[in-house]
């Protein structure tokens, strides 16, 4: 069985996150990490390997030169190859050319029976790339899936409002993990010098046959970017005797409660 | 979220800009690795030390280690946790040889790890670098089956290790310990004493404990020349190799401490007779090496040791200095001076120059304490790979020097970092809300173990200074200077500093002229401490003087916080050291002919 994750680079959350004029992400105002959910995702992928030696383990992304450091990460924790989608044209993507081109990198592995990745990113908290690569490739596609067996076909359970959905696939398929999927390993030190004699390929749109102004797909440009409003103060409570019907009414009107 | 212990801008600027490791990669020792294997070791100890070792800090500060009445002890489970994970990362075996399982990885980038880990959980990181330390000295003095039997479980983080040194009646006094090791017909010692102070001596964390401890022979020559070292391990292995009979070695009590509360200290018996092996009393032991051989193998764990405590106390001061500095960002308190008007929102602690006056005391204490201890590790990795002879032997008389530096600095001046960050907390920084009161109990152990204070200062002057007839001082000076000098031709605010520290190394020359020049030890010894701080504070001068000029003309934030903190250190510490020369310089004897009687 062959396995594709797809990771992707993006600001530490920890760190201050800006955006550039242009209302891209400044990737210089804070390191750059793989996120967390990318990680589980490759977490997904390794458990299956660690059962059945067989599987083969393929992470990909597309992003700058430093992403290459993510796939280096993910190689370490026990990923068997990388493919970085490394093209000037590319900076911008919206989640259209960002769905054609890993889907065209897909395709470029070949054989390719289950895609894993995370629900959503913590830059771009789209959502919508992994059905987006199902529609391009065909395929099946399990959305939000918190736990997932893999097996000839595969099987999840999917939160909905008011329980929890039995999903099932056949493969090839594409599913997306959330939060609720296993903690990823850490690499170990052995794992980091072994990842360094792993392939890492790096290809451009042309060599996964993809034109770069992407014709006919329509994309969306940010017009214009504000900060969000800074926290406004508080509302105070004093207790005399009323308090506890003055928080209850002040979180139904939330509709926390 | 909390705060990274540490700054890996920090680490990267030290590591890659200042002391070039990439360099090392080109030698064959090192040639696996690479810029990419340095980063990627570098993240996996932050992410480790981060969610395995922080977390518990508190926790096992707070239930300290306990003793059951079968001798067994208890510590909170995160710590075998955090060790487990410690183990899975690997990094046990991170710097040793490819032959025995190692990754060669340099000593300089090794310490930075640690320091994650050291920042992260004093108390738990202690168990893996003792562990560590031992192992080195078995590598560096056992023999090839001593390696594979008692090594390579150490490597794979199934045996811990331990240093037995100290004793009841003699801690810095090594010529006075008392355990006999007494040979047996099959090669074996058979050992009986009791050591103190014993850290990680006893507990259920791994599979065995390898104690290595000094004791002398029957008509050892007497003092420090008759003491051997032994490997003596809590259980014995059968004749497969499988954990075999229980040792005679039993713990009979657990120091309750001050800080690093995670950390078992112990009170060893070997030899009691509670366990018989081989029917019966006396402790099994292995003699390590030669006979009467034992001092020069301990310096060896030792040295080690010394370094790793600098770096621990440095590790220590650095969290301490971040959460101060978060906590000045956000914490707001009165006004900017000449505001008077109290509808006007407060201003973060951090806008006070007073408070930004401690901060930058404590950016000054710990990344130059950091900068030292990083410098003394590419010295370990310059010995051991540098290409000429020259270079090496240079580089272990730097070493040599440099050690109680190493250890004796930070150990003074991160955890006056740390009181600093309790100050910037306030009355906050008092309670234990906060980490920093924490990180100031953990430090004060530095001071006193692995050599105290005054041992260091009597070791730099007494010993290090006087070597190979004051070689090492020499280079030290010379490297000094070529510093100095660097930074005259650069001109500026540089070449003002460059004058200041050739100035300073000048008075060290002077000052050890006229201390050894008149005659008496006693005299030059009687305030070697003093000596050992002026000569600590010139020494980081210098580094921070090199890490300024490494700075270039790079703009930004960083680079403009590097130059500042190296102005205030050259501006508020190095004149500090003035009235040192002085006093060293006048032959004061007050301390000499204080009589016990006057106090």
């Amino acid at each position: 069985m062959k396995i594709a994750v797809l990771i992707k680079q993006v600001p530490d959350t920890y760190g201050e996150r800006k955006l550039t004029p242009e209302g891209l992400v400044d990737r210089d105002a804070s390191d750059a990490i793989i996120d967390e959910i990318s990680e589980r995702a490759i977490e997904v992928a390794l458990q299956q390997k660690d059962a059945d030696k067989s599987v083969e383990v393929v992470v990909v992304s597309m992003g700058p030169a430093e992403a290459k450091d993510a796939l280096r990460k993910a190689l370490s924790m026990g990923a068997d190859s990388a493919i970085h989608v490394l093209d000037d044209a590319l900076v911008a993507s919206d989640t259209g050319w960002t769905a054609t081109t890993l889907a065209a990198a897909i395709r470029h592995i070949g054989g390719v029976d289950l895609i894993v990745a995370g629900d959503s990113s913590t830059d771009g908290r789209g959502g919508v790339v992994p059905a987006m690569i199902a529609e391009h490739l065909g395929i099946s596609c399990l959305n939000g899936v918190d736990s997932l067996t893999i097996g000839s076909d595969v099987s999840g359970s999917q939160a909905t409002e008011s329980g929890t959905r039995a999903v099932h696939a056949p493969l090839p398929a594409i599913v997306s993990i959330t939060e609720s999927a296993d903690e990823a390993r850490f690499p170990n030190f052995k794992g980091i010098m072994t990842a360094k004699r792993k392939p890492l390929t790096v290809v451009s749109l042309s060599e996964l046959g993809v034109d770069p102004s992407f014709p006919g797909l329509a994309r969306s440009v940010v017009v214009s970017t504000s900060e969000r409003p800074a926290r406004a103060a508080g509302r105070k409570v004093v207790d005399e005797g009323q308090a506890a019907e003055e928080l209850v009414e002040f979180l139904a009107a939330q509709r926390l409660i | 979220m909390a705060v990274p212990a540490l700054s890996r801008r920090d680490l990267d600027f030290l590591l890659y800009e200042w002391l070039d490791v990439e360099r090392l990669t080109e030698r064959p020792r090192f040639a696996e690795h690479s810029r990419e294997t340095f980063d990627a070791v570098l993240d996996l100890s932050a992410d480790v030390a981060t969610k395995h070792f922080a977390p518990h800090n508190k926790k096992s500060d707070a239930n300290e280690p306990v003793m059951a009445e079968d001798g067994t002890v208890t510590l909170v489970p995160e710590i075998a946790e955090g060790l487990a994970a410690f183990t899975e990362s690997g990094l046990f075996a991170a710097s040793f040889d490819e032959e025995i399982g190692g990754l060669q990885l340099p000593m300089s980038v090794m310490r930075a790890c640690m320091a994650w880990f050291q920042a992260a959980n004093a108390s738990t990181s202690n168990y893996a670098f003792l562990t560590i330390g031992n192992a080195h000295c078995i590598v560096a003095h056992g023999s090839e089956e001593q390696v594979d039997e008692w090594v390579q479980p150490m490597l794979e983080g199934r045996y811990f290790g331990t240093m037995a040194l100290s004793e009841p009646q003699a801690g810095s006094s090594l010529a006075d310990i008392t355990t006999m090791a007494v040979p047996q017909d099959d090669g074996t010692f058979r050992l009986t004493g009791t050591k103190m102070w014993i850290s990680g001596g006893d507990h259920e964390l791994s599979e065995n404990i390898v104690h290595l401890v000094l004791a002398k022979t029957p008509g050892a020559p007497a003092g420090v020349k008759g003491i051997s070292l032994f490997i003596v391990p809590k259980y014995l292995h059968a004749s497969d190799g499988s954990i075999g009979e229980r040792n005679d070695v039993v713990l009979a009590g657990l120091n309750h401490k001050m800080g690093q509360r995670g950390t078992t200290n112990t009170l060893l018996n070997f030899g009691e007779g509670k366990h018989t092996p081989g029917g019966s009393a006396g402790a099994v032991g292995y003699l390590l090496g030669e006979l009467h051989s034992g001092l020069a193998y301990m310096f060896h764990m030792m040295n080690e040791a010394r370094i790793g405590v600098g770096m621990l106390a440095t590790s220590l001061g650095y969290v301490g200095y971040r959460q101060a500095l978060d906590y000045a960002k956000v914490r707001t308190q009165g006004r900017a001076l000449g505001v008077k008007d109290p509808s006007t929102p407060p201003v973060p602690l951090i806008e006070h120059a007073d408070v930004r006056r401690m901060l930058l005391e404590q950016k000054a204490y710990v990344e130059g304490g950091m900068a030292l201890g990083l410098y003394c590790s590419t010295l370990v990795d310059e010995e051991q790979t540098a290409e000429s002879e020259e270079e090496r032997t240079q580089a272990t008389l730097l070493l040599d020097i440099l050690t109680p530096i190493a250890k004796s600095w930070p150990s003074q001046w991160a955890l006056r970092a740390n009181e600093l960050a309790i100050q910037v907390h306030g009355g906050y920084g008092y309670t234990r809300d906060f980490d920093v009161e924490q990180f100031y109990r953990d430090n004060r152990l530095n001071p006193i173990h692995e050599g105290t204070h005054g041992v260091q200062g009597l070791d730099l002057l007494g010993r290090k200074v006087t070597m190979k007839g004051g070689a090492a001082l020499a280079l030290l000076l010379g490297r000094i200077n070529e510093t100095a000098a660097r930074a005259i031709e650069a001109g500026g605010e540089a070449a003002e500093q460059g004058r200041m520290l050739q100035a300073a190394a000048a008075r060290i020359q002077q000052s050890t002229e006229r201390l050894w020049g008149q005659g008496d030890p006693a005299v030059a010894l009687a305030n070697s401490s003093v000596y050992l701080e002026a000569v600590g504070h010139v020494v980081v001068a210098w580094l921070w003087l090199d890490q300024a000029l490494a700075t270039g003309d790079k703009v930004g934030e960083f680079y403009d916080g590097k130059r500042r903190a190296a102005s205030f250190f050259f501006a508020w510490e190095l004149p500090k050291t003035g009235p040192q020369f002085d006093l060293l310089d006048s032959l004061n004897r007050d301390t000499l002919d204080m009589e016990p009687g006057w106090f």
